[in-house]
């Protein structure tokens, strides 16, 4: 081995407590960038094998009622590959021991056989058989939350009348990844049911022997989708058609897209942090080890070492330090990719996880850790390497300090000789230690992105549960219907307040943008349905006009007193162009919100409700639940305590698991920091605080000195982290907006508190360690030598 | 006064010019300060010859030794080793002039303090161009016993020694020392002398040795008084002494 490989080796060994905090930051910045992005690979990979595999549709349309006959017609259109028609009806199900309400979605399957498209992933038990007309298949999601298997049965209410079906499959869906509820806001798996049954018992349970109300397509290579939707909407107008649309528009793959994003999102901007301040802890890291050996340097160039060799010599130092970073790095980011992977893909309900790691990802995280430790290197041995070596041999001159700007305000005399010290080092290199200050403040405030969401979400919950949906219970018809049916509901006991509400779905266009949402109809003055403005502040409906979610604005780029084309996409589906009278502050959904008579007027209909918010005493939960249940003309019913649990479930499954391992590996970053700027400062001085101590001072009056300075650059810097984390969080809430939920900025002040408790933590563990250092110190290496 | 045309040519039968300076200027910032190291220096030095650079601290002697060795560079005038001229020379240029043709020795040693005796000394032997074994060098120096010691378990004569070898294992044209007994007791110190004499004597290696130690110029060719940044004096020694017969 050469003797400069030995140099390196021996001391890599002897600052091996260096070494070591800097890998860790490498380590967590690598980790967290395989994890992100395998996952999110490993997502985009399952969905898209899953969506091939089980042919899921290429565009979906719902209507009333048409003959099967019209099929052929559908068939016959140019672009149009594959048509598959299908029965498809809401239903309420009736679990023993279960007394919430439960939605479930009747989904029609070929008596015969597979169906076309939209197969099912079949985990246990078989399809339906022929000719058994109460058999069904069960979505696992809802199955597994309430222990059922093939074999249960279960109670519908279909059409009014009460039926056992009996479950003899378990299966999975590329339709149903992500399953929300008609009029939902939050996935609901234990309240919301998918069931599969065959063509014709379900024909003849809702009245649609020989025919249809759902077509499902796949399109001809090449066809235009646009000009396909056109044509079938034209020819399904006649039969009630809700108007045809693409698979980004269908609910579960347009959320699932939404969530891939907002995972986008997580999976780039917590890796370009982390990244960005490992990258900055290493660089100054490295820059000051390599001014520290600027005397062997200077003896190397001395013997004929050329910059390069000595360049190469520095960098392979690094370069080691960097491989165990990356090569802990990758390790830890599978393992964690893995995890994560297995998390999501149990909560998108998807069959299978296909985790891949990709090279490129690989790569690239080496890549750049490598990239940043070479720039820190040649930076801070260029600077060394410039200086002729004669000089750079000689005691560096005394440095230039002078009276601090604490003493120039003459308040010299409050200060002790050490204090003194103190601030005029901390003043002598004001990068220095604006650079080391900085790089605590980094950390401090990477430790409040991994926690600010929390509170956030909290707020999210009170605004949208607490101040805007204030209804207990929201429940919708089958049918639009007359106000009248609101006295029946007022009459059940524990009832205390009903109100009515008008759903349409439409499409709402504005210039070239549109976006398929809904319009609530609500009472001017309604008590249970509040809209509010930027301020919180309850909007009054106007008389005329539309109010729109501020979220729904952004996307289509309204502004109030801009008029909006809405598309009805039920009834006689009227087009009518309606101003935007207002804007609403919403942190959930999509929605828009108009009086309830002039959204009757819109439709060409009397005082017509679609359904009705209750406030009720909760005592009588589950009475009316019961009550509901057994009304026929009750389709769907909402809970709203229910949709908060599971609101904070979904967050807890998604951000929240990947904010707890950011905050693990953000207090790692935090004491690699404050550690490595402890240590290397004890370097620096250690031949001044050594002669000190010849002089007869303490252990503790030096260590005031060097662990003064820590603190005192410490509890500036956390402050300045407040204002670092204040920023990375409103970077983070502007890019993690997706149309299923908007985080707030919303940072308490135990986010706050959190942070500053892990940098005080590293700055008295990195105090502790270099106090047991500072006894260490050689005093007679100081008589002897010069500095 | 100068040290120009030297009326002899010190060891008589090699009388070539190895170092040849002219005019050598050198200022330094020293934080707020400036020092006027070198106020018009004229030197030349022949090959095989040892020469002692004698002078108070300040005088300038150590600035000259690291312009001559290519570590530091001259504000103003010119110097030359032999054909090649060392003021206008690049980086990369010194850089080759020190690993092939000098050899340095410090007065702290500058030993690297992760690497053994032996080791320190290869260092310098893998990169040169006709080395001698880095175990031979140590034995030039009386330490084969101590090749395994790392720096910290060494005397500061030993480390001295280690450090000779270091300078002299690549074989160089000229060895250059600064104050090379001026952290060792007088004893310790004739050891380190004797050896610098010995590589002078057998390889024939242009020496020079600065001091502030008016005893070491015993030992010399001929001995250079430095002051204020000036050559005030050049003496051929017409006899030199062996070192350990000086005593200070």
């Amino acid at each position: 081995m050469r003797a400069l490989t030995k140099k390196l080796w021996r001391e890599l060994w002897q600052m091996r407590g260096q070494a070591l905090a800097i890998a860790l930051v490498i380590l967590s910045g690598v980790a967290i960038f395989v994890m992100s992005l395998s996952t999110l690979d490993s997502l985009y990979l399952t969905r898209q094998s899953y969506y091939q595999e089980y042919r899921f549709a290429e565009l979906f349309a719902e209507l009333k009622r048409a003959p099967n006959g019209l099929q052929a017609r559908i068939r016959d259109l140019p672009g149009v590959d594959q048509v598959e028609t299908r029965v498809v009806a809401l239903v309420k199900l009736d679990l023993p021991g279960f007394a919430d309400p439960v939605t479930g979605k009747l989904v029609s399957l070929p008596d015969r056989g597979e169906p076309l498209q939209n197969r099912l992933y079949l985990r246990h038990g078989r399809l339906v058989a022929p000719g058994r007309n109460n058999e069904v298949v069960v979505n696992e999601a809802f199955a597994n939350l309430h222990g059922l298997a093939p074999g249960d049965s279960l109670a519908a209410i279909i059409n009014g009348k009460r039926q056992t079906l009996t479950i003899v499959g378990i299966a999975l869906s590329p339709e149903y990844i992500y399953q929300l509820a008609p009029g939902a806001t939050v996935p609901d798996f234990k309240r919301f049911a998918i069931l599969w049954m065959a063509r014709t018992p379900l024909e003849s349970a809702y009245d649609m022997q020989g025919a249809f109300n759902d077509v499902l397509l796949r399109l001809a290579h090449g066809a235009d989708r646009e000009t396909v939707i056109t044509r079938l909407d034209r020819l399904l107008e006649r039969y009630g058609g809700r108007g045809a649309y693409a698979r980004k528009d269908q609910v579960s793959h347009h959320f699932l897209n939404e969530e891939l994003r907002q995972l986008r999102t997580l999976a780039t901007a917590f890796p370009v942090i982390f990244f960005s301040v490992a990258a900055f802890l290493l660089n100054i890291v490295i820059s000051r080890i390599i001014a520290l050996q600027r005397e062997e340097i200077a003896s190397l160039k001395a013997f004929g070492y050329s910059n390069l060799a000595i360049g190469l010599h520095y960098i392979q130092l690094v370069l080691v330090i960097v491989a165990f970073g990356v090569a802990g790095g990758l390790l830890c980011g599978v393992w964690l990719g893995q995890g994560l992977s297995e998390i999501y893909i149990g909560f998108y309900r998807f069959p299978y996880l296909q985790y891949v790691l990709q090279p490129g990802v690989m790569l690239s995280a080496a890549l750049i850790s490598v990239v940043v430790a070479v720039l820190g290197t040649l930076y801070a041995i260029r600077r060394a390497a410039l200086m002729p070596p004669a000089q750079a041999m000689r005691p560096e001159p005394p440095a230039v300090y002078r009276a601090a700007l604490v003493e120039r305000l003459g308040l010299q005399r409050w200060l002790s000789q050490p204090t003194r010290m103190i601030t005029r080092n901390i003043e002598r290199r004001p990068l220095k230690s604006a650079l080391s200050m900085l790089g605590i403040a980094a950390a401090c405030g990477v430790m409040m992105v991994g926690n600010f969401q929390g509170d956030a979400i909290d707020y999210m919950v009170d605004v949208q549960f607490n101040r805007s949906q204030r209804e207990d219970i929201a429940l919708s018809f089958t049918e639009p219907t007359s106000k009248r049916a609101l006295y029946s509901l007022r009459t059940l006991p524990g009832v205390e307040y009903v109100e009515g509400a008008r759903t349409v779905p439409v499409r709402i266009r504005f210039e070239n943008r549109s976006y398929r949402t809904v319009i609530y109809g609500s009472e001017p003055d309604s008590q249970l349905s509040r809209v509010l403005d930027s301020e919180l502040r309850p909007v009054v409906l106007p008389d005329e006009g539309v109010v729109i979610n501020d979220h729904l604005g952004r996307t289509l780029g309204v502004r109030p007193g801009d008029q909006i084309i809405l598309e009805v996409l039920e009834g006689s589906r009227p087009i009518k162009p309606v101003v935007v009278a207002a804007i609403a502050k919403q942190y959930l959904g999509m929605g828009a919100y108009m009086q309830r008579r002039a959204l009757n007027r819109l439709m060409q209909e009397g005082d017509v409700i679609s359904g009705a918010y209750l406030a009720v005493d909760s005592d009588y939960q589950d009475r009316i639940y019961a009550e509901l249940r057994d009304m026929p003309r009750v389709v769907g019913t909402r809970v709203r305590s229910i949709a908060v649990k599971n609101f904070y479930a979904i967050l807890a499954e998604t951000i929240l698991f990947f904010t707890f391992i950011t905050t693990v590996l953000g207090a790692t970053i935090a004491f690699g920091v404050v550690y490595n700027t402890a240590r290397i400062a004890l370097a620096e001085r250690g031949h001044e605080l050594a002669s000190l101590r010849v002089l007869g001072f303490s252990r503790g009056e030096i260590a005031y000195i060097l662990l003064g300075e820590l603190a005192l650059l410490t509890l500036v810097a956390i402050p300045l982290g407040f204002l670092v984390g204040r920023g990375l969080c409103a970077y983070l809430v502007a890019r993690l907006q997706t149309d299923l939920y908007r985080v707030p900025l919303v940072l308490e002040p135990d986010t706050y508190a959190f942070a500053a408790l892990v940098v005080l933590l590293s700055a008295t563990v990195s105090g502790v360690m270099i106090w047991r250092q500072l006894g260490r110190l050689d005093l007679l290496a100081v008589l002897k030598t010069r500095e | 006064m100068s040290a120009d045309k030297p009326a002899i040519s010190p060891v008589g039968t090699e009388n070539q010019v190895v170092f040849s300076a002219r005019g050598l200027t050198k200022i330094y910032q020293m934080g707020e300060v400036q020092v006027h190291a070198l106020r018009g220096v004229d030197l030349d030095l022949y090959a095989g010859e040892l020469v002692v650079m004698l002078g108070p601290s300040g005088s300038g002697k150590s600035t000259l030794l690291n312009i001559l060795g290519g570590l530091d560079t001259a504000s103003a005038g010119q110097v030359r080793y032999r054909d090649q001229d060392l003021t206008t020379a690049s980086d990369r240029a010194l850089t080759e002039y020190r690993r092939y043709h000098v050899g340095f020795v410090f007065q702290f040693y500058n030993l690297i303090a992760s690497l053994t005796a032996l080791e320190n000394v290869a260092v310098v032997t893998e990169i040169a161009d006709q080395p001698m074994r880095a175990a031979d060098a140590l034995a030039l120096v009386g330490l084969s016993e101590r090749e395994n010691h790392f720096p910290a378990q060494l005397s500061g004569g030993e480390q001295q020694r280690v450090a000779i070898a270091r300078a002299i294992a690549k074989n160089p044209e000229v060895l250059l020392c600064d104050e090379p007994t001026g952290a060792l007791d007088s004893a310790t110190g004739i050891l380190v002398l004797e050896a610098l004499e010995r590589v002078n004597r057998e390889l024939g290696t242009t020496t020079a040795i600065i001091t502030h130690n008016a005893g070491i110029a015993a030992m010399a060719d001929r001995v250079f008084q430095l002051a204020d940044g000036r050559i005030t004096r050049v003496r051929v020694n017409a006899e030199k002494l062996a070192p350990n017969t000086l005593s200070w």
